[in-house]
């Protein structure tokens, strides 16, 4: 509406978001909250075996280094980026959303972000100063201490970051409290925090498994115990992250029944909830084959199938993450601005004068017969794009097809009885935000859009149009 | 001619929520954040630059080689902070300039977006070369290219956020671009570029003359010829060389700049800038030929000068900036109040159309099925689900059933998707819905 409009006409700009922030979301709980820990852990086993055997000492400490270095890569590169692509892309998809978003979770940001650049600069120092740390009994046990607190510390940051989701996805809250405590503690906070926990722990047991495997040698003394470790590692985390998961399960129903906006919801709620199950059922029994042949027979652990609890596990993750996102819709800030980025309170304006009139960024003030599907693809660009595209993904034009039963021509009065009244029949529909004539132009897109398929470019390539505002 | 450029103005509404902090704290946040962010990132790419620069002498003086590796692993630590401190600087603009930002963000999206893996990659690449340094002691023509990969990414991604940072200033331009390459070919964006990259040299020259000068610095065993004063030379010739040359590429930037802007206020600062700068070059000069060759008092005192010269330098380009969105800003405000007049009128129903009413009221089941049934079901056509004229006799005299079904229903026909059950309707709803459904006429 007040902002040019970024589109991406195929993978949709949603994707977009999701793509970059779930590689951030894995990157952070398998190669950071979860595998500081373990790090820590082998460098600990390397310090109490060396007392003992000095050769095998070293070889455990220098598994734990290289499982940091490709850790301390990664975090540095891959995951500092996407942390901040999801900036970068949310203020793509919807501008409207994020810049509200930031001014009213300014300090819960900014302090995120302290809590972010301490992190790096002491995984930086720890995985800096591993090296010097050799040099000493004493300087191993201060660097493992460092090591110990540096997992407390990432804990905490992913504590303080789950508390600050929790807040911004809790519909309702937002606009009945606006204070940052009664949203931080959500309900939800508690589950969220004890299934997230060993969840990251066991990820990154997953992805320490699958790099150890292929570094060592098949024929190296050290292989199989280091391997045992991992695989127990793993193991120790997995009734956790059972009743963590069991815990979450409960609770959510529980707690987002309620801020269903439509009954109907439950539903669709339903088919989604199962889903989870059956992804938890999977990833915990995975999960647990393996350790257990690992924690056994550690020898016998097929290299190439240890991929499998990695892909797992990351689905879990995404599987998880999708679900945290179904609360949120119709809005994208509970009962205050819809997922297309206009505010509920603007809603009677536009839907009594109409969106174009009220745009700067299209020449259209008026839908004449002439510039009918000019109006309607303006129409569809304010109303629909932040969400749909018209022939890629979630594709208004196949959306509609599959509706109406693979008709060959959409009928225009169809759809528009439909996306009339659309909110009170799918409850993560926004209600239509325009007024009848604009509906009537955005009908006809639609249907032109299935005889004529045509690509919709963005901002981004073909620029803005603009007019004159009167106020 | 004047309305004629009056029209290509967009003027969009702002957020309606109030800014989290006073303004001014906020600008105090994001002057400050943005010049330590962007010292990091001078590091990086400067750092960067010299690396190359000294890998390529040291195929001839191997002494160089040895240099450049040093100056490598300075970078990939320079680079983690420039990018984690660049996050407090992106919050703050995003808050202050919500609207300019994400326009010129959105308008330039396809480039904007790609610094993500862009970036990620260069980083990448960065590790690579220099990890591979040994592996690659005999493949210098390889070992040299993967860095040429990195180093051209660092030259050209400051690119993107110049043009962004130039196109938010001038919404008059937002409706004459269509992608990147239009926003980046408006004046002032190279300016701004050969500005930058510039002082990326000049401070890298001068934070390596104290990092290899400082006496911590042991020298490295490998150098043979080359001396720890040697080096410091080196690096404060450069200092001084970039510093200079800023004297041509800096009254270039302002006479480029659009001149909306340029107010006494900003001449000001910036020759207060200037005159700084002019002493920055002269000290340079005394440190250069001091031959004492531990970093000593001056070298503090030209740090206190260089922060001086950009404390000035970036109030600077705070008040151009502030001076030429000044009145888009208050046209920005004076239409987001009318507009919420407006959204007040709206509420009242002021602004409804006259709706022709002439068939008088709807009974409760009929105002029902319109919001609730309508949408998939019509009397003769099949929309999502089926005609009324089918569905309807079925319930002939048994509106129990029908009732049973709206509220959980099955699915009978294979050929249509599922219906939506409606629990929440309650038993009068339901009895008003099938009492209109068995009721009408619907041939």
């Amino acid at each position: 509406m007040d902002f040019p409009l970024f589109h991406l006409d195929f993978m949709g700009n949603r994707m977009l978001v999701a793509l970059i922030a779930i590689i951030h979301v894995i990157i952070n709980h398998a190669l950071a909250v979860g595998f500081i820990p373990l790090v820590t852990f082998l460098e600990f086993r390397g310090y109490q075996k060396k007392q003992r055997n000095a050769e095998k000492g070293e070889a455990w400490d220098e598994v734990a280094r290289k499982l940091l270095f490709f850790a301390f890569i990664i975090t540095t590169t891959i995951g500092a980026l996407t942390g901040v692509g999801i900036w970068f892309a949310t203020s793509l998809a919807n501008p409207a959303s994020i810049g509200s978003l930031i001014r009213v979770f300014y300090f819960a940001w900014f302090s995120e972000w302290i809590v972010f650049v301490l992190e790096v600069i002491f995984i930086m120092i720890y995985y800096l100063t591993w090296k010097k740390s050799k040099q000493s009994a004493r300087n191993k046990k201060r660097h493992i201490i460092f090591g110990f607190w540096l997992s407390v510390f990432s804990f905490l940051t992913m504590a303080i970051i789950v508390g600050i989701l929790g807040f911004m996805m809790d519909p309702g809250s937002w606009e009945a409290q606006k204070t940052l405590a009664s949203g931080f503690f959500n309900p939800l906070y508690f589950p969220q925090l004890i299934f997230r926990t060993p969840v990251a722990m066991m990820m990154a047991g997953c992805v320490a498994l699958l790099y150890t495997a292929f570094m060592l040698k098949k024929g190296n003394p050290w292989r199989p115990e280091i391997l045992k470790h991992i695989s127990f590692w793993i193991l120790l985390w997995m009734p956790i992250a059972a009743v963590g998961a069991y815990t979450y399960y409960w609770y959510i129903p529980r707690a987002m029944i309620g801020n269903l906006p439509v009954a109907l919801a439950t539903q669709q709620f339903q088919s989604w909830y199962d889903s989870l199950l059956i992804v938890m059922i999977v990833s915990v029994a995975v999960g647990f084959f393996i350790s257990i042949l690992g924690t056994l027979a550690p020898k016998r652990l097929p290299k190439y199938l240890l991929i499998i609890p990695v892909l797992v596990s990351f689905m879990f993750l995404g599987t998880f993450e999708r679900l945290r996102e179904f609360i949120r819709k119709p809005y994208v800030i509970g009962e205050y601005m819809y997922a297309n980025g206009i505010l509920v309170e603007e809603y009677p304006l536009y839907q009594q004068s109409g969106l174009l009139k009220h745009t700067p960024y299209s020449s259209i003030s008026a839908i004449t017969e002439e510039n009918k599907l000019e109006a309607g693809e303006a129409v569809f660009n304010i109303a629909c794009t932040r969400c749909h595209t018209t022939h890629g993904i979630n594709s208004v034009v196949v959306n509609f097809e599959k509706m109406y039963g693979n008709q060959d021509t959409l009928s225009t009065d169809a759809m528009k009885a439909y996306m009339k009244n659309m909110h009170n029949v799918r409850y993560y529909m926004p209600p239509f935000p325009g007024n009848d004539a604009e509906l009537d132009a955005l009908a006809a897109y639609i249907a032109e859009q299935q005889k004529r398929p045509q690509q919709l470019e963005g901002a981004q390539i073909k620029g803005v149009d603009v007019k004159e505002l009167d106020y | 001619m004047i309305t004629a450029l009056i029209n290509q103005i967009p003027v969009p509404k702002d957020i309606p929520l109030d800014l989290p902090l006073p303004e001014w704290i906020l600008v105090v946040i994001l002057i400050f954040s943005f010049l330590l962010h962007i010292l990091f990132i001078n590091l990086m790419v400067g750092g960067g630059v010299l690396t190359f620069w000294y890998e390529l002498r040291g195929l001839k003086n191997k002494d160089y080689d040895t240099l450049a590796r040093e100056i490598a692993s300075t970078i990939t630590v320079n680079k983690s902070l420039a990018v984690v401190l660049g996050v407090a600087p992106l919050l703050s603009i995003n808050v202050l300039y919500t609207v300019y930002f994400y326009s010129a963000n959105a308008l330039t999206g396809a480039m904007w977006i790609s610094i993500v893996p862009w970036v990620a990659v260069a980083f990448l690449v960065f590790y690579l070369h220099k990890y591979s340094w040994d592996r690659l002691a005999d493949n210098k023509a390889l070992h040299l290219g993967i860095l040429s990969i990195g180093v051209f990414s660092f030259l050209m991604i400051p690119f993107i956020f110049l043009t962004n940072i130039n196109l938010m200033l001038f919404p008059e331009k937002w409706a004459e671009v269509s992608g990147f390459f239009d926003a980046l070919t408006l004046p002032n964006v190279f300016p701004r570029y050969f500005h930058f990259i510039t002082a990326c040299l000049a401070i890298t020259g001068f934070f390596l003359a104290f990092w290899f000068g400082r006496k911590g610095y042991t020298m490295n065993e490998n150098f043979k010829n080359l001396s720890k004063k040697t080096i410091k030379k080196q690096m404060l010739n450069l200092a001084l060389a970039a510093t200079g040359m800023q004297f041509i590429f800096g009254p270039l930037l302002f006479l480029t700049l659009p001149t909306q802007g340029v107010t006494w206020g900003l001449f000001w600062v910036i020759a207060g800038g200037v005159t700084v700068a002019v002493i920055v070059v002269w000290q340079l000069w005394k440190l250069l030929n001091d031959e004492k060759e531990i970093v000593g008092r001056r070298y503090v005192w030209l740090v206190v000068l260089f922060t001086v010269l950009v404390g000035f330098m970036g109030t600077g380009r705070h008040m151009y900036r502030e001076d030429a969105l000044k009145t888009h800003k208050q046209m920005m405000a004076e239409r987001t109040a009318t507009h919420w007049k407006d959204v007040q009128k709206a509420h009242e129903g002021l602004l409804m159309p006259e709706v022709e009413t002439d068939e008088g009221p709807v009974s409760p089941g009929e105002a029902l099925f319109n919001n609730n049934c309508a949408v998939c079901h019509a009397a003769n056509n099949r929309l999502v689900g089926p005609p009324l004229t089918e569905v309807v006799p079925i319930y002939e005299n048994n509106s129990e059933d029908l009732k049973k079904w709206i509220k959980e229903p099955g699915r009978k026909r294979m050929d249509y998707p599922p219906m939506a059950g409606f629990p929440n309707l309650t038993d009068q709803e339901l009895t008003d819905i099938s009492k209109y459904l068995l009721e009408e006429e619907w041939n």
